[in-house]
């Protein structure tokens, strides 16, 4: 099978491509997500406590 | 209970408490990754490259190994965090609240997905991207379902208060479980009947079920994984005035 074949998938390339994509997006939204929140709340924690300390 | 070992109360205790919680997941999170992705690896390998076309639907069918693993964890999650919940709601164990409430994004993500590569599925094959049978109608109430935990807890300051609103919301919508599992059973529908577990033998040729079990266990690992980092985030904005966290990230001062 060629990597173009492969790409192909049978004429059927828009349906099963697109539902991939989709559903890479999603995980990795779920994951990225509170990983950022974590680090922006102990970014904002940490200026409020210096803020304290003066 | 004079039954349990006081050192397996104690041992549960700890594993329980939020700082060793929050320890423990960090110590995890590399090992889980490794085996989501090698699982990830060899299921999409064995489910794209290496099984062969299916005789009536073509290529379209590879739609297979994202869509049925996603509507499985959207039932397996839904169950978790009705029993988490209902923990939390009974012994008031904290760490089932986080577990309840960190779930429901990861339940919901995998629920639409479900929803949008079947639609992706029945296009080419049915011919159209949505019809209003049992089985799409329920699994759209699951989603709905998510969401409304999800914007509930949002709704209310006091997040002991809210995860018991959250758990009574999950365990009612615990009666929508059986009916998306049975639905293509007790109803006529367009979508296809169960070809893994059904209890003679899977009507599903071992190249195509293999890849397909891969990417499930894969897809448990995942949950594991966004489940987990969403309950760490819980973990620290529950805990923001205990001794630990502050000694962990803000020195001993304040």
């Amino acid at each position: 099978m060629s990597v173009k074949e492969f790409f192909a998938m049978g004429g059927y390339a828009f349906y099963v491509w697109t539902a991939y994509g989709i559903t890479l997006a999603v995980l990795a939204a779920n994951i990225m997500i509170p990983v950022m929140q974590r680090k922006q709340w102990l970014r904002r924690q940490l200026s409020k406590t210096k803020r304290k300390e003066g | 209970m004079f039954l349990v070992p006081d050192s397996f109360v104690r041992f549960f205790h700890r594993m329980a408490s939020p700082p060793h919680f929050y320890a423990l997941t960090e110590r995890l999170m590399p090992w889980l990754s490794a085996i989501f992705i090698l699982l990830t690896a060899a299921g999409l390998y064995g489910g794209l490259y290496l099984a062969p076309p299916d005789y009536q639907q073509g290529d379209s069918y590879r739609i297979i190994y994202i869509h049925v693993p996603s509507a499985w964890m959207s039932l397996f999650i839904y169950t978790i965090m009705a029993v988490a919940g209902a923990i939390g709601l009974i012994w008031r164990i904290k760490l089932a609240e986080v577990v309840a409430i960190s779930s429901a994004p990861v339940g919901a993500g995998f629920t639409f997905v479900a929803l949008v590569t079947g639609s992706l599925w029945g296009k080419p094959m049915w011919g159209t991207w949505w019809v209003w049978d049992a089985r799409l109608t329920s699994e759209l109430i699951l989603l709905f379902l998510y969401l409304g935990v999800i914007g509930l807890y949002g709704a209310i300051d006091d997040k002991r208060v809210a995860s018991k609103a959250v758990a009574i919301l999950a365990l009612v919508g615990v009666v929508n479980i059986p009916i998306i599992h049975y639905s293509v059973e007790w109803w006529n529908t367009l979508h296809q009947g169960p070809t893994v577990t059904k209890m003679d033998k899977p009507s599903i040729h071992v190249s195509m079920l293999i890849p397909l079990l891969l990417m499930a266990l894969a897809f448990k690992f995942y949950y594991l994984i966004a489940m987990l980092q969403r309950a760490r985030v819980e973990v620290l904005q529950r805990e923001r005035s205990a001794q630990w966290v502050r000694n962990k990230f803000f020195g001993t001062a304040s």
